[in-house]
């Protein structure tokens, strides 16, 4: 298939293979940061193709794995309203909460419903008179435009039933939180689908301020054996740049039109990641004009309870900051296994602990 | 048993008891099974000995949204299912019978179009159906429409060992059908989630002529087992479970159609873990593989197949896919659904 077998072609692979080896002389650790990385990166095996002095990290990239458990009681609380309907993507009905999760209260009888975008989730509001539909939104820049299109579509059609529990996030300040963290990194593997939409511009500043490489990647072995040859180069020259590998769909403008979109609905607002705490100017809150479809200030919430339980001995906290690998988890394959998850990066097929389990499972 | 993740505290079914992955396993075996004095190994049919006549009995419920999907419709899904079911465990699929459980307020057209459409498929795969039976419950207490449909059919002879796996040795080959993913991908674009329209159809079909073909070659077949839920990766973990042998399949050998394989690298969905409804593993030994290839090919639903992999010996009893940058990994059971990419 076009532009799928020419980045999966063995012959570039090992190539650049060869050139990583001649070129990597020095000790190197790239950290991405994004889920989808994540899982091509145990997918294709990248990591016996690369040699020892070279290592990947994985970071706070997956949504599900970011999103507080504070942000899954409250969905909780919301779903135990009456005539409600709670909307997801479906990895997250499985994260455990403090006392419960979604699917948990699913089976008890409240109405939590997957679907594939926040537009299937309007089109429940618009079928569904006399219920409230809440889309819980999370994600990053990638699914942030799909939520604003529809609360406009939402507001635009009169749809009044529709709200969004905007949980959504920016990257760039949570890989500087990993940075001021004293994270130890040479270099970020930056996420391919969030740079489609914000451009390579949202991420000049780290390579500027902190002297680390950035190059944004694709998703396929050649584009992350390829992603990982610049920087290794980038460190070795000492000229640490914002690079684009996946130029077959990243600009350094990015996608105006998304971008324009969001800034019509959002505002940037602390938020609370998991296992990075809250970071400024890290969440996307729905602004005043569309205050009466944001979930936050149409519905009642009791606030947060004090006692958030987290299982204590679960890694994921320092896993998302690269502290630590999901193999140094003692939980890990025995207790917290992706149908028994513990922590939420057992849950997502995006998540670190996931990808370790399905691929990996002997280290 | 991982009932919920809350401490073993409280226990439900949730969907993902019915998922067809490792839950689903569990919950067969330590529900069901320990309670009804079945044992292992759990395969697609039943045998029993009657009067010295070996029989294969099998059941199903199907429930699917929506009922109508390209390539297809529910009824001729509970017709197809049944009769592979029995077809893969070594048996000539001979009565069905179905059973409706209808939600009042159903329209009379569509009942029309989904009982013809089961007889046709029951006319094509050679089978009658002959007992049945009709719930009407109220409205919001079932889906539209549900249908379990139970066959019997005779075991050819010599077939019996073919749904237990126990004749499977290293070395021996394995061969799919044609390309795997097409029912998934059909029913979500029929359910409209794909946000575009596409031309995928389920590949829904009854198998009994192409097993029928095989085992008239004459050749030994050691294990049969047709790809449902939880996708030909599921199988494979089956069959290592059942054999305690490894299992090693080649990712680029396994055919996957173009349109199928576009829309997985979209959504980041693995093809391997994607629903079938007309597709089977069947193992034979290596010196029987080109004969037995040349009968599935000789067959419309065969035109496709291919030989995807082998069984290794019994070092590593796990499921490794050879992947396509020439490194390996494991392929492990599913756990719950397949969800689109949102990173």
């Amino acid at each position: 298939m076009k532009y799928i077998d020419e980045y999966r072609d063995i012959r570039l692979i090992r190539a650049l293979e060869k050139t990583i080896r001649r070129e990597a002389i020095g000790s190197y650790i790239f950290m991405e940061v994004c889920g989808g990385h994540t899982a091509a990166i145990h997918r294709f095996g990248i990591p016996s193709l690369l040699p020892p002095n070279v290592t990947l990290l994985s970071g706070p990239g997956c949504p599900v794995c970011v999103t507080p458990v504070s942000t899954i009681d409250r969905t909780i609380e919301l779903a135990s309203q009456k005539d409600v309907i709670i909307t997801s993507f479906g990895d997250l009905i499985r994260v455990p909460g403090s006392v419960s999760s979604l699917e948990k209260e699913k089976a008890h009888g409240a109405d939590v419903r997957i679907v594939f975008s926040a537009l299937e989730a309007l089109e429940i509001a618009r079928a569904s008179k006399g219920k409230k539909v809440i889309f819980l939104g999370i994600g990053f820049e990638t699914t942030a435009p799909g939520t604003a299109a529809a609360i406009i579509k939402a507001k635009e059609s009169g749809i009044r039933n529709f709200f969004v529990l905007s949980a959504h996030k920016i990257m760039p300040p949570a890989m500087e939180a990993i940075i001021c963290d004293g994270t130890e990194i040479n270099g970020f593997i930056c996420p391919g689908h969030v740079s489609t939409i914000t451009g390579s511009k949202g991420f000049r500043f780290i390579s500027e301020k902190y002297n680390l490489g950035c190059v944004i990647s694709g998703f396929e072995p050649v584009d992350i054996m390829m992603s990982v040859l610049m920087l290794i180069k980038q460190v070795n020259n000492h000229k640490f740049l914002t690079e684009i590998q996946y130029s077959r769909a990243v600009t350094v403008e990015g996608n105006l039109k998304a971008q324009k979109i969001m800034d019509e609905v959002f505002t940037l607002a602390s938020n609370e990641w998991r296992g990075l705490g809250t970071i400024e100017r890290s969440g996307l809150k729905i602004n005043d004009k569309y205050s009466a479809h944001d979930a936050e200030k149409v519905f009642s919430l009791k606030g947060l309870s004090e006692n958030l339980r987290e299982n204590t001995s679960c890694l994921c906290g320092e896993v998302l900051r690269g502290r630590k690998r999901p193999t140094d988890c003692r939980l890990f394959a025995g207790v917290c296994t992706p149908d028994n998850p513990v922590g939420a990066c057992m849950v997502s097929a995006e998540g670190a602990c996931n990808a370790f389990y399905k691929y990996r499972r002997n280290g | 048993m991982h009932f919920i993740n809350t401490e073993g505290m409280d226990e439900f079914i949730t969907l993902n008891h019915g998922s067809g992955g490792r839950l689903t396993g569990e919950l067969i075996r330590e529900m069901f099974a320990t309670r009804f004095g079945m044992n292992e190994p759990f395969t697609d049919s039943a045998i029993a000995n009657i009067k010295g006549r070996e029989m294969a009995f099998t059941t199903d419920s199907y429930v699917i949204e929506p009922i109508f999907f390209p390539g297809g419709n529910i009824g001729k899904l509970a017709v197809c299912g049944t009769v592979n079911d029995l077809a893969v465990a070594g048996a000539i699929p001979l009565y069905l019978t179905a059973s409706f459980i209808i939600e009042e307020g159903f329209p009379v057209k569509d009942l029309i179009t989904i009982v013809e459409s089961m007889a046709q498929e029951a006319k094509n795969a050679g089978v009658k159906i002959v007992a049945g039976d009709t719930k009407v419950v109220e409205k919001g207490k079932c889906d539209k429409i549900f249908i379990t449909t139970t066959g019997a059919g005779v075991i050819r002879d010599g077939c019996s060992h073919i749904g237990t796996a126990v004749k499977v040795k290293p070395g021996d080959r394995l061969i799919i059908n044609g390309p795997v993913g097409n029912h998934s991908i059909a029913v979500m674009g029929a359910r409209k989630q794909l946000s575009f329209t596409s031309q995928v159809v389920s590949d829904c079909a009854s198998l009994n002529h192409l097993i029928n073909r095989v085992l008239d070659t004459r050749c030994e077949v050691h294990f049969m087992r047709d790809l449902t839920r939880g996708g030909l990766a599921t199988v494979l973990n089956e069959l290592s479970a059942m054999t305690g042998m490894g299992v090693e399949v080649e990712e680029d050998k396994i055919p996957v159609d173009e349109p199928v394989k576009g829309l997985c690298e979209m959504m980041g969905f693995d093809p391997l873990y994607l629903a079938n409804e007309g597709k089977v593993l069947i193992v034979v030994p290596p010196e029987e593989c080109d004969k037995v290839m040349a009968a599935i090919r000789s067959e419309p639903s065969g035109e496709k197949a291919e030989v995807i992999g082998i069984i290794t010996g019994n070092k590593n009893k796990m499921v490794i896919v050879k992947t396509l940058t020439g490194g390996t990994r494991i392929l492990d059971m599913h756990s719950g659904i397949q969800l689109p990419r949102i990173c």
